[in-house]
């Protein structure tokens, strides 16, 4: 027999009988307070630095971000927010060691972020790119437009448009709780992580 | 039918023991658990339908296990249908020798590794050690506990046991030097040293912590970034999943991604999590095998009591909480499963040796009970396997004669006289105290560690008939 014939009839013998009811009485819309703020607060608990600004003073603010960077990587639908960046902007193809030059930061959208827990989730879409690209440079710079910013998990994940694109979701800089177990920032994914957030 | 690393070699008391010995271990461990337990109170707190998230979470599992064929085979066909290979092991040994397979396959020399507590159960380390294969830990903590050459005791961080100070000198020690113990300086070390490597990797290799059967997406929740560089820059991703990761639908992660972080390092969510559906055309590995295993945890879907234990979704707060794990830490379980949850599903997993004695590891407080983000009932389940295990015969003779005495309120009766008769003689040498600390052998077992009381001079039915007569 097949192991996975073996395991298959192993799990037919042992499974209970009885179906289950799943009660789902928790909150899935999750609205309320101001979700704009609450995003801002729980990003900057997490050590992400947090920039607001309206449409019109988007290009601005991401070009005063960038100031220090060496080059920027922007995939196609981020690249219109580099209007006001006067470095060199990397385009794909990019190899890893592109992507982790030093001084090399990455600007990218996303594609729903949730307030509750500061978290931006990034599903590969044109102003995103491949998941290579928000990993590999030290520096990450995100913009989010409120209107994207949605109050909890649930909400969040009914949104994205095709769960099975590659999905990454990101709350705050990159950290462990290894050492004694309290959070430091700053491991292997990008230390530093700037938020735009548009409105 | 199972085997890898969750078998006890020393009975629990013995092993418990000697770690209780070390003051340096005891004081690393509650540092360490009273931070977490602080933390995950308060992020519990701020989400006011935490018990209706517990709830779900523990049904949705209930759920997958009584449909787990039939979910397993669906995972199989959407998994399959989006580009993976899926790959069957009944047992430790037959999963380390696919996954070994496949790497050989590539022609990799070194494997570049997510933490995984599947991959340290079947002990795939070593057996790639044994093909020549080297075998990169990148998680912080796991890099530690390579580096010292010693075996994880914690779940979520498996060098809990160690302080920044002896993290320091075990870097050194391996050619990795921080500038000082702090923990920034040490994570700088630890991402100086596994830069090249993430860079150059061709196989990585995960775990995971849910699979989604209706899409066959795998996901993967981390802090680091080690995870997200194992799974996107290498060509060949192999992921080893135990059969009872699978959920049913997406929105099922809704549950989970709220339980999970929350319950595991007390953040309101973890810096990275990563899904993945088979492969993305110019998006990370082009090549993905899932390795599905069992070993043991069929023998533990059969237990009606403690299948539940398959419910765990392996965040650690039961250990945080656990007054028994604080003292002795993680070695003494002798399995890559300590603490409460280790207590009973180790020995479900696998009956050997001295698993058998892990039931005992616990004072059935309960904490466990309350921290358990899926309400797995461990006490409930430790009481259980105490039931059903295997007694000595004099206790099993004490027991049958206590239940005979006890089942007829004349023998009763007669027994508590008799009882006090004999312990007369003991009660002047006892004293006042009612009690005796030392027996001779073999009630020198129960003294060495407790009092024995004595029977009181006056039951409580002697004393209502005295006072109303």
């Amino acid at each position: 027999m097949s192991a996975r014939d073996e395991v298959l009839r192993r799990v037919r013998a042992a499974r209970p009988s009885a179906p289950v009811d799943v009660p789902r009485d928790y909150r899935t819309v999750d609205g309320g307070a101001d979700l704009v703020d609450l995003f801002v607060d729980r990003l900057i608990d997490y050590k992400a630095t947090v920039r607001r600004c309206d449409p019109g003073g988007l290009a601005g603010a991401v070009g005063e971000l960038l100031s220090d960077a060496s080059a920027v990587v922007a995939p196609a639908g981020a690249r219109a927010w580099l209007a006001a960046y006067p470095g060199r902007v990397l385009r794909e193809p990019l190899t890893v060691t592109d992507l982790d030059a030093a001084g090399v930061a990455v600007l990218t959208g996303c594609a729903v972020a949730v307030a509750r827990t500061g978290t931006l989730i990034l599903d590969a879409g044109p102003d995103q790119g491949r998941r290579a690209l928000s990993l590999v440079p030290d520096r990450h710079v995100c913009v989010v437009h409120s209107g994207q910013i949605v109050g909890g998990v649930p909400e969040a994940l009914a949104r994205l448009a095709d769960p099975t694109r590659p999905l990454t979701l990101i709350s705050g800089p990159s950290a462990t709780s290894d050492i004694e177990l309290n959070r430091v920032e700053g491991v292997h994914g990008p230390r530093r992580l700037d938020v735009v957030v548009v409105d | 039918m199972s085997g890898g690393h969750i078998v006890a070699r020393r009975p629990f008391p013995v092993a418990a023991r000697a770690e209780l010995g070390d003051a340096q271990l005891r004081a690393n461990l509650r540092k360490a658990t009273h931070t977490i337990r602080d933390k995950r109170l308060r992020v519990v707190g701020e989400v006011p339908d935490w018990e209706a998230l517990r709830q779900a979470g523990a049904a949705i599992k209930d759920d997958v296990l009584a449909r787990l064929p039939e979910l397993l085979e669906q995972f199989e066909a959407a998994a399959t249908a989006a580009g993976a290979t899926v790959h069957w092991a009944r047992d430790a040994a037959e999963a380390c020798a696919v996954v070994t397979g496949l790497v050989r396959d590539t022609g990799a020399a070194e494997v570049v590794k997510v933490k995984s507590m599947a991959t340290q159960e079947i002990g795939l380390n070593e057996a790639l050690e044994a093909a020549g294969i080297a075998a990169v830990e990148t998680d912080l903590a796991e890099l530690i506990v390579q580096l010292a050459g010693d075996t994880p005791s914690h779940i979520l961080v498996p060098a809990i046991h160690y302080n920044r100070a002896q993290i320091r000198e075990i870097f050194s020690r391996n050619g990795l030097s921080a500038r000082t113990d702090d923990p920034p300086a040490l994570a700088e070390a630890a991402r100086r040293h596994l830069r090249a490597k993430f860079l150059s990797a061709r196989v990585g290799i995960s775990g995971a912590n849910f699979a989604v059967a209706e899409s066959g997406t795998l996901v993967v929740v981390e802090s680091e970034g080690n995870g997200r560089m194992c799974l996107t820059l290498p060509e060949t991703l192999i992921s080893v999943v135990g059969i009872e990761k699978i959920l049913p639908t997406f929105r099922d992660l809704e549950v989970f991604l709220q339980l999970l972080p929350r319950s595991s390092t007390g953040e309101r969510m973890n810096p990275y999590t990563s899904l993945w559906t088979g492969v993305t055309p110019g998006d990370g590995p082009q090549t993905l095998h899932i390795v599905l295993v069992d070993n043991g945890r069929t023998e533990t879907l059969a237990d009606s009591v403690g299948r539940q234990a398959l419910r765990c979704i392996r965040c650690s707060a039961c250990l945080n909480v656990c007054p028994v794990y604080e003292r002795v830490g993680g070695h003494a379980y002798g399995s890559v499963y300590p603490g409460p949850i280790g207590a009973i599903l180790s020995p479900q997993m696998s009956g050997e040796g001295a698993n058998r004695t892990l039931p005992y590891a616990s004072t059935l407080c309960g904490a466990c009970y309350d921290a358990c983000p899926v309400r797995i009932n461990i006490p409930e389940v430790l009481v259980h396997l105490r039931q059903t295990g295997p007694h000595p015969p004099a206790e099993r003779a004490a027991m049958r004669a206590l239940s005979w005495a006890m089942r007829d309120r004349r023998r009763y009766t007669a027994a508590l006289r008799a009882a006090r008769r004999g312990a007369a003689p003991i009660r002047l040498v006892a004293g006042r105290r009612g009690a005796v600390r030392h027996l001779p052998w073999p009630l020198s077992k129960w003294t060495s560690t407790r009092d024995a009381p004595l029977p009181a001079k006056q039951t409580f039915r002697e004393w209502w008939a005295h006072e109303r007569a």
